[in-house]
């Protein structure tokens, strides 16, 4: 579980991008972020995971504070988290079956035919059995997130973290991806955190919806509730789209 | 305002330096990515550090015979100056400004991209200190190798004044040999590799320093990289003076 208590960030050049969020990310479901560009929600994950320092507020892991928290105490959290970026941000310079062993190889005393026994169950798990020795410039963009995933899982994570992992990829493939985010959220208990403007992720996989708008917590809810909800904001954001229109129309 | 900003600069360079150099999360690791630096950085640079050195060498002595050697000069001067130039300044000093160029871009340009396609944040999120696991090996590894390099340097323009005296037939290469034996200072040997050593720091950590912090895409990349060169080798030029005066 993870709890944000009235987090803030301001930037050097004085733009507050986040004004004060809180809520809870409950473990073993697909929490979303979702917002408009520029809604703040890259810069509430780069927060969450530490890339960028909240200027106040909480962040708490189940009671642990991140914000306060000593170098060497972030660093030992950090091994319990798993990240996929919207560029899937593979090493391209070691092969897939590599990339997914680094975390192990850096971190477990395993043997090394133990952390490569793990790495290729991983690797099964995202159906990529026979790409291991392929490097990630030989692969597709699906594949590429499928290894990032494959990665960020190797060492068990208790916080799974994605950002737009569904970028610049084609609908089936999206779905895939959700489907597998999904999938291991559940079966590892993790609190995961996905954010999305997909709203078709929003709608198969968003057990808890989140909607960042200006930098504040405009609305919260589930995939069934936010259909129905009456926050004009996040209407004007979820019926953007014609096919999401239609779709309201059918229902009335 | 100018002097600020380097001050600035010169901070945030000591911060990042404070970062690499901090204890290893799994020396294994990083021992597997210093050998793969020394061999990147080091091995793969003998061939144009050969080839730059012999054409020196072999233009050196030339250079001397035909132009400052007369009927009033020994005949040993060529090959006196071909050694003292290679060995005090050329095989150290100017080759690692040679090599400032095509290590120090390939350093820029690695990390830098490495930045702009999040893999630093990967490996930060992962719980690794990015800045010693992708700095360190190629500080080490290049310090490691950089003594080799020059030595080779060294060696390949001395053969470079034989080849002049042999295929060019400018000056007999006894004449050649008993100018590089005449009044040899061993110390003058063990400065260019120590002058070595910190130009080997400077080429390595001033470009790993432009490549960590791009910001932007590939354009910014591409400006780390060519700030990085001149950086260095600007330093490299400087710190040549101090070092030289300490070291003479």
């Amino acid at each position: 579980m993870i709890q944000l208590i009235d987090v803030k960030k301001t930037f050097d050049d004085g733009k507050t991008v986040l004004k004060g969020i809180s809520t809870t990310f409950e473990a073993g479901k697909t929490n979303l972020i979702i917002g408009q560009s520029g809604s703040g929600k890259t810069v509430l994950m780069k927060c969450i995971v530490g890339l960028f320092e909240p200027s106040s507020g909480q962040i708490l892991y189940h009671d642990r504070d991140f914000v306060t928290m000593n170098k060497k105490d972030r660093m030992l959290l950090r091994r319990e988290m798993g990240m996929i970026f919207q560029s899937a941000a593979l090493f391209d310079s070691i092969s897939v079956l590599e990339n997914v062993m680094f975390p192990l190889d850096m971190f477990s005393y395993d043997s090394y035919k133990e952390r490569r026994r793990r790495a290729q169950f991983c690797l099964d798990r995202v159906n990529l059995s026979d790409a291991g020795e392929k490097f990630p410039g030989e692969i597709s963009g699906g594949m590429q997130k499928r290894v990032a995933i494959a990665r960020a899982i190797s060492l068990n994570p208790k916080y799974l973290f994605c950002d737009e992992p569904n970028s610049g990829l084609d609908p089936k493939t999206s779905l895939v991806i959700d489907e597998l985010i999904h999938s291991i959220t559940q079966e590892y208990g993790t609190t995961t955190i996905i954010n999305t403007h997909d709203m078709n992720s929003v709608m198969g996989i968003g057990e808890h919806i989140i909607y960042i708008y200006e930098g504040n917590r405009e609305w919260e809810g589930t995939k069934d509730e936010v259909m129905t909800s009456d926050n004009e904001n996040l209407n004007s954001f979820i019926f953007a789209s014609d096919l999401f229109r239609k779709i309201k129309d059918a229902n009335k | 305002m100018l002097l600020s900003s380097y001050l600035h600069a010169l901070g945030r360079y000591l911060i990042l330096m404070g970062r690499v150099f901090s204890i290893p999360e799994r020396f294994k690791m990083y021992l597997r990515q210093y050998i793969k630096e020394m061999i990147k950085l080091g091995t793969d640079s003998i061939v144009i550090v050969l080839i730059v050195s012999f054409f020196i060498g072999a233009v050196i002595c030339i250079q001397i015979k035909v132009n400052i050697e007369s009927a009033w000069m020994p005949h040993w001067v060529s090959g006196y100056v071909t050694r003292e130039i290679m060995l005090l300044e050329f095989s150290s000093s100017i080759m690692c400004l040679i090599l400032s160029g095509k290590v120090g871009s390939n350093i820029a340009t690695e990390i830098g991209t490495m930045r702009v396609t999040q893999q630093i944040d990967a490996l930060e999120i992962m719980g690794v200190n990015s800045a010693s696991y992708l700095i360190l090996p190629k500080i080490a590894g290049m310090i490691t190798m950089m003594p080799l390099l020059v030595i080779l340097s060294t060696f390949s323009g001395i053969m470079g004044a034989y080849a002049a005296a042999y295929i060019g037939h400018i000056l007999t290469p006894a004449h050649l040999t008993e100018g590089l034996q005449y009044d040899f200072h061993p110390w003058f040997f063990w400065m260019g590799v120590v002058k070595s050593l910190f130009f080997a720091f400077i080429i390595t950590s001033v470009p790993a320093y432009y490549g960590y912090r791009v910001e932007g895409g590939s354009v910014e990349v591409g400006k780390a990289s060519t700030d990085a060169v001149v950086a260095s080798s600007m330093l490299v030029l400087f710190s040549d003076i101090f070092l030289t005066r300490l070291l003479s």
